[in-house]
């Protein structure tokens, strides 16, 4: 599983990628987080508001500084 | 009700009298009141918002011919959110889908203008009626400053090369159950409230120090029909203030009763939201310095006509 943070260096955008990754370690096994901050990439996602989480390349959410049960939630989902 | 108890409290439980009363009593009054409207306001604007986000919002736009997506432009602004930290995305990802500059800026103006802080307090501190007028002539700021800005050929200030999207653009909808909006409402509520209480009480406490103090005649001919130039010194000290729009709204409010004319203090309160440097400098990363310019002249105007307009009418 590859989980991509959108955001380009917002306080709510660095405190999501945290987030991820404990969420991550909550899940165990191989997953990576990846935080994308070049602006033309989180384009192409079709993203405005960041932060964004995207989870194997779809967009969960947008906008929001969620929480660690939050995203693992929509990791399962 | 809330006045007879908030009276009885200060009267009879604390014993004051006089002008010490009167100061306490207005503080007590209007900060409870207000943190009240406050979190009531938001919540109802936050929970609609679960339903329109901004991607939602920019495939609605999506080829709409110009004058009518200025307008469809500027009533979103009301209520989606904005914050000036996502300024850029929101600006590029418009100009991708193909989105007129006219109809992006229409809505960049009318979103920060019409945020629900801003709304709460007016509606708090000066009523319906007011309120009204606010986002009325704020909603027409944003729609004839962001078709203006589209006839004026501003293409080329724009300084990113964006590659507009293929077809077209699919809205992304995430879906929530009632109790996840309304968790997520109630969080962002929260976290407002959390950010703002403190100024509000600040700024109802250096009012009520006004309201009880400072003599009517003193602030009246500063800022009122005597001083000409009084439109456009409040607009000028307006811009600064952004952040804290929660803070100067209740001087403004005690202003006013005291004698600052109406369309000055309008004026005042639409350059505080809708001019915010902090914005304009993250702008200035993507836009040439020129458009910017163009962009704060042209809203600076609008308010600036309207804040003479009701000084004439009123």
């Amino acid at each position: 599983m590859k989980i991509e943070v959108l955001g380009t260096g917002c306080t709510k955008c660095k405190a999501l990628e945290e987030i991820a990754k404990q969420a991550i370690a909550k899940v165990g096994g191989f997953h990576s987080v990846e935080k994308v901050e070049d602006i033309q990439k989180i384009m192409d996602y079709g993203v405005m508001n960041t932060p964004g989480l995207v989870v194997d390349g779809v967009v969960k959410s947008t906008g929001k500084l969620l929480s660690v049960e939050e995203v693992l939630e929509l990791i399962n989902n | 009700m809330w006045k007879q108890s908030v009276d009885y409290f200060t009267l009879e439980v604390l014993g004051l009298s006089g002008q010490i009363n009167d100061t306490i009593n207005f503080f007590i009054y209007d900060t409870i009141k207000i943190w009240f409207l406050l979190i009531t306001i938001i919540f109802a604007v936050s929970y609609l918002r679960t339903h329109f986000n901004t991607e939602y919002v920019r495939a609605y736009l999506q080829g709409k011919s110009e004058f009518t997506g200025n307008v469809l432009a500027a009533l979103f602004g009301i209520i989606t959110p904005f914050c000036s930290c996502s300024a850029i995305p929101l600006f590029l990802g418009f100009i991708q889908a193909r989105i007129p500059i006219g109809v992006t800026f229409s809505f960049l103006i009318s979103a920060p203008l019409n945020n629900e802080i801003a709304i709460a307090m007016l509606f708090g501190l000066f009523g319906f009626k007011i309120t009204a007028i606010y986002i009325g002539f704020g909603l027409l700021v944003a729609i004839l400053g962001g078709y203006f800005i589209g006839r004026m050929n501003m293409q080329k200030y724009i300084l990113m090369d964006v590659k507009p999207m293929e077809g077209e653009l699919e809205d992304i909808r995430i879906s929530l159950t009632f109790k996840q909006r309304l968790k997520e409402a109630w969080d962002y509520t929260y976290d407002i409230f959390k950010k703002i209480y403190l100024y509000v009480m600040i700024g109802v406490g250096v009012g009520a120090f006004i309201h009880g103090y400072v003599p009517a005649d003193f602030i009246a001919s500063y800022a009122g029909s005597d001083n000409p130039f009084a439109v456009i010194i409040a607009v000028i000290m307006g811009i600064p203030m952004y952040s804290n729009a929660a803070g100067v709204m209740p001087l403004v409010e005690v202003l006013t009763s005291k004698g600052m004319l109406l369309g000055t203090a309008l004026s005042f309160m639409m350059a505080v939201t809708a001019l915010s440097l902090p914005e304009a400098m993250i702008l200035k990363k993507i836009l040439h310095i020129k458009l910017i310019a163009l962009f704060f002249g042209i809203v600076g105007l609008g308010i600036i006509g309207i804040g003479y307009l009701f000084n004439f009418i009123l």
